[in-house]
């Protein structure tokens, strides 16, 4: 029984870019002195545009292919806990980890409670405790007002989720070995059916990927603004998000939630305007490099996570810095 | 025949408690109440309940609510019974103080096997307080049902449930065999209000109480699977540069320049 069991994900076919930063939190545990190897576990229907040069870091490249797993599995995910408990079977990790993304946060928690084993979700570090030869996780909690550092004592495997943009992913080229893993004995016992699955493509860059982000909260006061934010995101290149508050008052789309139970960002400049800085939204922005304010409240939470502010209304500061950014754009 | 579903809500600190009130004692390792906010159901339980309403408004059910906890607030915990519940059921014990996840889901399956059988067992997606979004996972799996996740929408028709599964972008349609347990998020729409009458009749109703030897459990079983060696909060210095100008609109004005001056736009 060793090793540790990365579940990687699948993006357009490839290997998405979220696995490789799954892969560097299980190079630290080996590095700290988790033995075994590293085998990097990809599931779907298709996977044969998949190699292991696009996965630096794994010593193994396991290929499970069934159409259950289409879309990351049929709906529920009745198929990749089935799968992953097979491959839990046959090569006893000692460390399972899954990204907490749409997928992960459900089959992460479903595969350990199958096994009987304990999970951590949304982790942000992990470390090997030298003592118990037992792995150690710090999980934001109360919303991201508090740190918990948990260990997993007792025996038996370990699963962990961690939260996206946590870890800088490997770079490099892979040179592991790829083996496929066959599940069609295990499929029969899936029972949720995914019916359709629909993706709003979001217009321009991704937020995920967005390198500077506009963002709009409650303090906009409708949906028109959103305008705005709209308009300078296409003169800077980059991409609107939003607070909870302004998805849930239907000013824009669900798509737009940045925060713990929306989208994890990573931009290097984040302008918020009309947020008030809720640590459950500044959870989906511990990527983010430099955070700017436009609020009139100057005792507002995002000052104190913010590099630069304007303390004002927002209706008198963005127009100005707007025609600004417009004459740089030349 | 009524359809019976379960909704399962937990009383949490309230979650806009402001940073600055919100305290945790780092020997205990425990959340320090603040003095004077009360407690909340969690809120994606609200949505739970709002969304087995909506399956009782659109037909013949029977709603249920069950809570595992310790020191309930009962004009909190009476919030879905206004809002138009039949039942609160509560199993409240000393033991089950931050209870985890696997701990939890052990009696929550208890209550279930004294209370049910149920058709649908909804949740929130997550709870507040550990934000761990496990429990309804757990369940299921004890249960040996099926579970799905995030719905924004649950109707059940002909032994089955369909459920619109929010994602991040964009939506699933999901169809399980009941009984099932389906955790639901706040994409379903706003809970209700509690109305007059149904405070009136809330006011009305005792809850079932459980005690742990009422669900033929033992606390020993009851310990955590992780544990919890610090709670602290993280210690953040702000660095604001604050950018002020003659106005607001010049304020702005500087704040493009300060910004293409370190090359940020
Ligand atoms: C379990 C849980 C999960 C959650 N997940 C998320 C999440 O993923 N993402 C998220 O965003 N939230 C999330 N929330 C909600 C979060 O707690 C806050 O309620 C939310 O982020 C507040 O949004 P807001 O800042 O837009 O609104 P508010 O907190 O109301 O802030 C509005 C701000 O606008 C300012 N303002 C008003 N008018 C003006 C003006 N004219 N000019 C300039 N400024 C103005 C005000 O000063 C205020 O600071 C979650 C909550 C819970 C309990
Ligand atoms: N103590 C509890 N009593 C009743 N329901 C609970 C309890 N803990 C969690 N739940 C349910 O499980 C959901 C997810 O909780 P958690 O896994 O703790 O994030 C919550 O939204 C509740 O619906």
């Amino acid at each position: 029984m060793s090793g540790i069991l990365v579940v990687g994900e699948v993006q357009d076919g490839a290997i998405a870019p979220v696995s490789g930063e799954l892969l560097a939190a299980a190079r630290k545990l080996a590095g700290e002195g988790v033995g075994g190897g590293i085998s990097l576990a990809v599931m779907g229907d298709d996977l044969s545009a998949i190699s292991a040069a696009d996965a630096p870091g794994a010593d193994r490249v396991i290929l499970i292919s069934h159409p259950a797993l289409k879309d990351g599995g049929t709906g529920g995910y009745d198929a990749p806990v089935l799968a992953l408990a097979a491959i839990y079977e046959s090569t006893s990790p000692d460390v399972i980890l899954f990204a907490k993304t749409d997928f992960g946060a459900v089959t992460g928690p479903r595969l350990a409670f199958k096994l009987g084993a304990p999970v951590a979700q949304d982790c942000i570090d992990l470390a090997l405790d030298s003592d118990t030869g037992r792995v150690v996780v710090t999980r934001p909690v109360f919303g991201g007002n508090a740190l918990a550092v948990y260990g997993f004592d007792g025996d038996g495997p370990q699963v962990a989720t961690i939260r996206p943009g946590a870890f800088d992913a490997v770079e490099g080229e892979g040179t592991g070995t790829v083996e496929q893993f066959d599940v069609d004995d295990v499929m029969g016992g899936v029972r949720t059916v995914l019916v359709e699955t629909v993706i709003q493509e979001s217009e321009g860059v991704r937020l995920e990927d967005a390198d500077i982000i506009i963002s709009g909260g409650r303090g906009l006061g409708g949906p028109e603004p959103f305008d705005q934010l709209h308009e300078l995101a296409n003169i800077l290149g980059g991409a609107v998000g939003a607070s909870r508050a302004a998805c849930d008052a239907g000013w824009v789309d669900h798509s737009y939630q940045i925060g713990l139970t929306g989208k994890s960002v990573k931009p290097s400049l984040y302008l918020s305007i009309g947020i008030s800085g809720a640590s459950q939204h500044m959870a989906g922005l511990s990527g983010a490099r430099n955070i700017v304010a436009i609020n009139k409240d100057g005792d507002a939470n995002i000052f104190k996570a913010a590099r630069f502010g304007v303390v004002g209304d927002w209706e008198k500061v963005l127009p100005a810095f707007m025609a600004t950014v417009r004459d740089l754009a030349g | 025949m009524a359809l019976r579903i379960a909704v399962c809500v937990k009383q949490v600190p309230d979650p806009e408690t402001p940073a600055s009130a919100f305290k945790v004692d780092e020997t205990a390792n425990r959340v320090i109440p603040a003095p004077g906010i009360p407690p909340v159901v969690n809120g994606f339980d609200l949505h739970a309940v709002e969304a087995a309403l909506r399956i009782k408004d659109a037909g013949d059910a029977e709603v249920t609510i069950l809570s595992v906890g310790n020191g309930f607030v009962m004009d909190v915990m009476k919030k879905p019974l206004s809002m138009g519940a039949d039942a609160l059921v509560l199993a409240e014990d000393p033991e089950f103080e931050d209870l985890d996840a696997v701990s939890t889901v052990k009696v929550l399956a208890a209550m279930i096997e004294k209370t049910g059988p149920f058709d649908l067992i909804l949740s929130g997606r997550q709870a507040s307080d550990w934000d761990q979004a496990h429990v309804p996972l757990g369940l299921a799996e004890r249960l040996g049902i099926p579970s799905v996740t995030l719905a924004r929408n649950v109707e059940p028709q002909d032994g089955k449930v369909r459920i619109e599964r929010a994602l991040t972008d964009g939506y699933q349609v999901v169809e399980a065999p009941m009984p099932a347990v389906v955790t639901v998020s706040n994409e379903l729409g706003e809970a209700r209000y509690p109305t007059l009458r149904g405070i009136m009749a809330a006011s009305r109703k005792q809850p079932e109480r459980l005690s742990l030897d009422d669900l033929g459990l033992d606390g020993d079983a009851l310990k955590p699977t992780l544990s919890l060696r610090r709670l602290f909060i993280p210690e953040s210095e702000s660095q604001v540069e604050l950018i002020e100008g003659e106005d607001e609109a010049d304020a702005g004005r500087k704040l493009a320049l300060r910004l293409r001056e370190l090359n940020l736009i």
